[in-house]
């Protein structure tokens, strides 16, 4: 029944979805409320439908219910009931689902928050975001329907892919897909402004909040994406530059551009165009991150989930950008520039530039992702750029930006006086100047790390004057410090939240530019009692043994780690599932604020006695989860509502 | 006027910049999608190439004490011998693809600097084929102890 049932809540959720976006759009335009409400209510009817198909196919993951194909390829007898759950959004079809239902709940939240507020706005959003949903309910029904019945029923699935067995699995497609989902609010609220024509800055102002939520859990979803790359796949980084991680990175850097670019137009009115074509880029890239990973257009390691449904999401990419694109052209009168830029030394001319270089890291990235495809296309050669492409043009790009977020915040609007550059920056620019020495000393001798982290330095003395500034102005009028402190960071929130997501950034960088420039590692073979030595530690070989768990076989090595004194025992391992032809690595690691000591188990003898072993000393990893807790925070602290200022 | 002027010379300046770092980037790490029969038929020495292919069943030789994995890659006209250093990666096998990363060498094999297994997710009834030796392979290990 199950099948039948949701396939058939998904078919209703579709129709009432066109119907809403129909209705929202005749409504306001023949000037008729019931309509509107009318189209409220089919919202709130996807809403239960998806959630309904969402709930059934877990049920049906929990049941072992064979009979479904998505169920029988991605879970088996031995799956644990916590991965059965997580395989629900383990493959294409789930996550399709998963995505429409986020989406749902989005619209949702808009349509209480913003009902009364958006005024002229509201229809038109809703009618937007009901179009996106039925986008996204047309791929369930027809491209990838994930209630197809499988005959015969097979006795037992296929199973997840083992890869996937991981807390991280859970917590990083969510994350994830909350963030491209959530893209959607401001994009809806764009296309909203120029349909109506009122493309003032009220949808600036009641997107920007949605916009950081949107851009804190894409955030999360890299970062922890990051981290699961780490400590599963078993090659000792966080960050390969595959296609799949570029879907991701791509709206990011859109996003975090648009993020500083409102901040001119609430400011000083500018930008109104710049500021809508970032958001439909923003959230045309999300679809084509949908695409790239989910077509299986280009090769990579994470397609897992290779599909035929890129034509509709191509298709679905071109409608939105020509519309969106037709509808910029319509209104281009009313979008034309109010401000001038004054200065070149001005906060607004220092947000360009951030957004220039942020949209230019965007490019190159898409470049660099979609090159293999462009030359096959052009020249009927598959050529490549790897990691060295990505880094080679990105690492400017990110230095430069790095020196931005030190000036940004503090240097004046319209026009800085010399006087006031001085007041700003003597102190930043002298204690990074300076701290290139100790560094120095300390080892650090690439040019692009002494750079990072001379620029680290100087960002966080920045930073830290504007804070210490701050505090001094309110202790002056009779605060203490602490809640000084407290009051500023509660009370301007958004900037101080921004000011700490940028503190995460930089530990982040300190983190990368450490791993990428100090980090070593050794591969040998071992007899048990032997021991390889690198960087200070001593491995040593102690033995196999095997296990049997669940849902796999387990053989498990045994390795003293030793550092002058006893570090510990590591257990890196090698699993075999039935389902998977060849045996997944199971890495093990002891993290350190210093370094990570990071083993992998290789080929092995069937006897035990002797096994192939990869060993890492990773230098300052654990900074780059550090820094991401830094920011996701800051993050929070910026979604907080505003505090009224005191009249 | 000439603020405006500055602003597009500033534009271009950057502009221009990004489009070298492009250009260095794209000429300096450029890899080539290589067949083995392509490969054969014009094999140019010291060039970097991703070279796809099947491993050739009877081919594999790995050797742990030395850490040296030689194998054939095939596309079922030709093969092309492969040399790499270190262990052979997970979903790694005789007669399953792979893709290697490296250069061709003037003595005439395929170095490889990085290889890549690939693997198919398509829908395979359970159990069939899967590690046909796997338990005796967990038993041998149990009955050993450490």
């Amino acid at each position: 029944m199950i099948p039948e049932i949701g396939g058939a809540a998904a078919m209703v959720a579709l129709a009432l979805a066109v119907w809403g976006a129909v209705a929202a759009a005749v409504g306001t335009r023949t000037g008729r409320p019931a309509l509107v409400l009318s189209a409220q209510h089919a919202a709130l009817g996807v809403f239960v439908l998806v959630t309904a198909c969402f709930a059934l196919l877990t049920y049906a993951f929990l049941t072992f219910d064979f009979s479904l194909r998505y169920v029988a390829i991605n879970t088996n007898l031995g799956t644990p009931f916590y991965y059965r759950i997580t395989a629900v959004w383990g493959a294409l079809e789930g996550s399709i689902i998963l995505w429409a239902w986020m989406l749902s709940l989005y619209t949702l939240i808009v349509i209480l928050r913003h009902r009364e507020s958006a005024q002229e706005l509201y229809p038109w959003v809703l009618t937007v975001m009901l179009a996106v949903m039925a986008f996204f309910l047309l791929v369930i029904t027809v491209a990838a329907p994930p209630f197809e019945r499988l005959a015969p029923v097979p006795a037992d699935g296929r199973g997840l892919n083992p890869l996937l067995e991981d807390t991280g699995m859970i917590t990083h497609p969510v994350a994830l897909y909350l963030g491209f989902t959530g893209l959607t609010v401001p994009f809806a609220f764009a296309l909203a402004a120029l349909i109506s024509g009122r493309v003032g800055d009220a949808w600036i102002t009641m997107t920007r909040r949605w916009t950081i939520i949107a851009w804190y859990f894409l955030s999360l979803g890299l970062l922890i994406g990051g981290w699961w790359s780490y400590h599963v796949l078993g090659w000792g980084g966080y960050w390969a530059w595959d296609p799949v991680e570029n879907a991701a990175f791509m709206p990011w850097l859109t996003a975090t551009a648009l993020l500083h670019s409102v901040m001119i137009q609430e400011r000083r009115r500018m930008l109104k165009l710049w500021n809508l074509s970032l958001v439909i880029l923003t959230f045309g890239l999300t679809l084509f991150g949908t695409f790239l990973t989910r077509s299986g257009v280009i090769a990579s390691v994470h397609a897992f989930t290779q599909g035929s449904i890129g034509v509709f999401f191509l298709s679905f990419l071109a409608l939105v950008l020509f519309t969106a694109l037709g509808l910029l052209a319509w209104r281009w009168d009313a979008l034309r520039a109010q401000g001038a830029l004054d200065s070149i030394l001005s906060r607004e001319s220092a947000f360009l530039l951030n957004n220039v270089l942020l949209v230019a890291a965007a490019f190159t990235v898409f470049f660099g992702t979609v090159f293999p495809l462009l030359s096959e296309a052009v020249r009927g050669v598959k050529v490549s750029v790897g990691a060295p492409f990505f880094n080679q043009v990105n690492v400017p790009l990110f230095l430069a930006l790095m020196f931005l977020m030190g000036v940004g915040p503090l240097i004046a609007w319209r026009r800085a006086s010399l006087d006031s550059l001085r007041r700003n920056f003597v102190w930043p620019v002298a204690l990074g100047a300076l701290s290139a020495a100790p560094f120095f000393a300390l080892g650090v001798r690439g040019a692009v790390a002494l750079l990072a982290f001379v620029l680290t330095v100087f960002v966080a003395a920045t930073i830290s004057v504007d804070f210490v500034r701050a505090t001094r102005a309110r202790k002056r009028m009779g605060e203490r410090v602490l809640p000084a402190m407290g009051g500023l960071l509660l009370r301007h929130n958004r900037r101080y939240g921004g000011f700490v997501v940028h503190l995460g950034i930089l530990i982040v960088a300190l983190g990368v530019t450490g791993s990428q420039a100090w980090s070593v590692q050794t591969e040998t073979t071992l007899r048990r009692g032997e021991a390889v030595e690198l960087a200070g530690y001593r491995v040593r070989f102690e033995g196999l043994s095997a296990s049997e768990e669940s849902n796999h076989f387990k053989v498990t090595g045994a390795f003293t780690v030793s550092n002058g004194r006893a570090v510990g025992v590591l257990q890196p391992a090698k699993k075999f599932y039935p389902q998977e032809t060849s045996p997944i690595a199971g890495v093990d690691y002891r993290l350190g604020l210093r370094e990570d000591v990071y083993l992998v188990l290789g080929d092995f003898a069937q006897d035990g006695s002797q096994a192939t072993v990869k060993l890492q000393v990773n230098r300052l990893v654990s900074w780059i989860w550090i820094g991401g807790a830094v920011l996701t925070l800051g993050a929070m602290l910026a979604i907080l509502p505003e505090r009224k200022k005191p009249a | 006027m000439r603020r405006h002027a500055k602003f597009v010379v500033g534009g271009a300046v950057i502009a221009a910049a990004l489009g070298y770092m492009i250009y260095a980037g794209v000429t300096q790490s450029a890899v080539y999608f290589v067949t083995p029969s392509e490969l054969r038929a014009a094999p140019v020495a010291g060039k970097a190439y991703r070279l796809g292919g099947m491993v050739e069943a009877g081919s594999l030789r790995w050797e742990p004490r030395t850490l040296d994995l030689s194998f054939a890659l095939g596309d079922g006209k030709t093969t092309v011998p492969v040399r790499h250093k270190g262990s052979p990666p997970d979903l790694f096998g005789e007669r399953r693809g792979a893709v290697v990363e490296g250069s061709w060498t003037a003595e005439g094999y395929f170095k490889a600097s990085l290889i890549l297994a690939k693997h198919s997710e398509e829908y395979k009834a359970p159990h069939d084929g899967g590690q046909p030796g796997y338990k005796e392979l967990m038993r041998t290990l149990k009955s050993d102890g450490r």
